[in-house]
């Protein structure tokens, strides 16, 4: 496997004592899209802010396609594209100044620079806001922005820090939609995400961090597979007035109309629909409690809480 | 030129010049203003009952100390306030990410501000002629100075602003130490008319020497050595730009 990203034993403490890191290792695929997950004040931005250089790393090495952090810096960075969790332009600044001033620090002359961001901006439909402010966009918009500046000088790895935060579910859409044709063309893609929805539908590989290890790490399919027990909701005709019995399952009355319980890898559905029979209970529908991805996320992030405790 | 260093470099000092054309009322055109008020005020109205200083008639001994006051003011408030806004909207996240070196960042940053102080040093010498007929006695002197003077308080600025964590931190330098430093370089009067202890103390004070050179090179008289003022330029600068690249190399203020 040719690697994209490479670190080992990275740890970090910040200046007032706090370990944000404690020696955590990670690869990453050259053409992979993967997910970096972990609740707040995980190390995700950390991970992402050492490997961006945007904070100082603490020890452990990180390479990216090939380029040693602590040797080759400049090789790191021009093999990297950026986007971050928080707006980071000149909000007082035209959308296209912002691109073409980017790809000038990339060592692209004005020329090939000007083209560039016409296609960029074209792509993540903002052309037509090339001379607007960027202040005057909307939050969607701005992130789109932040997407082209980070394209603009056509990194082979992008790392999107919580890309689509904050944005409506169209707009989230159609960012996917891009995302997924750009990893499609090549592009190594590492996110973060709170939503877990997210990361199950775009990305091939994930690594859960939490308090500064990684706590999962692997395919996406392989990680959902070895989850052991699943929580559905259930809704039934009439009214129900306590939780019927679902041998081994432990029914929980959610209202007068629905009821969720737990199931076993090995066991199946039907075994359930065969005892809502046995009830006289009709089922109108049933769906997932939560997203199974979500479900892995809160087991494995709670279980770590509970031992670090 | 193509090395993408010198590509950086001129996307740094393009976007540093049109930030401050693109807001010339609150950059060029105050310290025309201000020196304007001088000019009338100092020169014209009180001067005339000063009489002579040195052998010059008070206005043209002014002019040159005034010009230099104002390079060094808006070389030092154009890197300290950009930079720092640059930190304060975390824009200089940009140029963090990107390929460049610590002292492309510098230099782009510093010869910007330059530009600026040159900018109101010019319309300030252009406001100038109103009063005086402006001669200059050694181009060379006077140019070399007022580059070197731009130099070193528009590398001053840039350390401001790195350490800076608040707006308030970039107005306290200027404020209680650049001013009251330009006021008693000799600006508006010789140091010879000191007394003699006064005269010593005001020897340290970098600025005597900047404004002395200036003036030498514009009107040919100065109260310090020209050799000693380009001496503690070239060790000012040496200094400082050090200590700026050092800040940069460990991200202070930049990087956690």
């Amino acid at each position: 496997m040719t690697k994209a990203l490479e670190i080992r034993q990275l740890r970090k403490v910040y200046s007032g004592g706090f370990e944000a890191l404690k020696g955590i290792d990670l690869d990453v695929a050259e053409g992979d899209f993967f997910a970096l997950l972990g609740p707040n004040g995980a190390g995700k931005s950390t991970t992402l802010g050492i490997v961006s250089s945007l904070v100082n790393k603490g020890s452990g090495t990180v390479r990216v396609c090939g380029h040693d952090l602590d040797t080759d810096r400049e090789g790191v960075k021009r093999s990297l594209g950026v986007v971050p969790q928080e707006f980071n332009f000149n909000t007082f600044e035209k959308v296209e100044d912002i691109i073409v001033q980017q790809a000038g620090y990339y060592g692209l002359k004005r020329g090939l620079a000007k083209a560039r961001t016409e296609t960029y901006l074209k792509q993540l439909d903002l052309w037509d806001k090339r001379d607007v402010q960027a202040r005057m966009l909307s939050g969607g918009m701005k992130r789109r922005l932040m997407i082209a500046r980070a394209l603009v000088h056509e990194p082979k790895m992008l790392i999107l820090d919580e890309p689509t935060a904050g944005v409506d579910i169209e707009i989230r859409r159609s960012m996917w939609s891009y995302l997924r044709q750009l990893n499609a063309q090549g592009t190594t893609i590492i996110l973060t995400t709170h939503y877990l929805e997210e990361a199950e539908s775009l990305c091939r590989n994930i690594a859960i961090i939490n308090h500064g290890e990684i706590v999962a790490q692997g395919t996406t399919k392989a990680l959902l597979k070895g989850k052991q027990r699943s929580t559905f909701v259930v809704d039934v005709r009439g009214t129900l007035t306590e939780a019927p019995n679902l041998d081994g399952m432990n029914g929980r009355l959610v209202d007068e109309h629905s009821v969720e319980f737990d199931i076993d890898r090995e066991q199946n559905l039907n075994e359930v629909f065969a005892r809502f029979d046995q009830l006289g209970l009709d089922i109108v529908s049933i769906r997932p409690k939560t997203n199974r991805l979500e479900a892995l996320f809160m087991d494995l992030t709670t279980t770590t809480q509970e031992t670090s405790q | 030129m193509n090395h993408p260093y010198w590509v950086a470099f001129s996307s740094i000092l393009y976007k540093e010049v049109r930030r401050f054309t693109r807001i010339w009322m609150q950059t060029l055109l105050p310290p025309g203003i201000t020196m304007l008020l001088y000019f009338i005020i100092f020169g014209n109205l009180i001067g005339r009952r000063i009489g002579d200083m040195e052998g010059f008639n008070y206005m043209e001994f002014i002019v040159p100390g005034l010009i230099m006051m104002s390079v060094i003011t808006n070389s030092y408030g154009n890197v300290s306030s950009s930079f720092f806004s640059n930190k304060f909207q975390k824009s200089i996240e940009e140029l963090m990410v990107a390929p460049v070196p610590n002292w492309v960042i510098m230099m782009g940053f510093v010869l910007g501000g330059v530009a600026r102080g040159l900018a109101c040093g010019l319309i300030v010498t252009l406001l100038s002629l109103w009063f005086v007929e402006l001669q200059i006695h050694n181009i060379f002197v006077t140019v070399t100075v007022i580059l070197l003077t731009a130099i070193v308080f528009s590398t001053a600025g840039l350390i401001n602003a790195i350490y800076a964590t608040k707006f308030d931190d970039v107005t306290i330098v200027p404020t209680f130490i650049l001013t009251p430093l330009t006021y008693l370089g000799g600006v508006f009067y010789s140091v010879s008319l000191l007394p003699e202890v006064w005269q010593w103390v005001s020897k340290l004070n970098p600025i005597l020497y900047m404004v002395n050179t200036f003036r030498f090179g514009i009107i040919g008289y100065t109260d310090i050595p020209v050799l000693a003022a380009y001496g503690m330029l070239l060790v000012f600068m040496s200094l400082l730009m050090g200590w700026a690249l050092y800040l940069l190399h460990v991200g202070r203020g930049l990087r956690s």
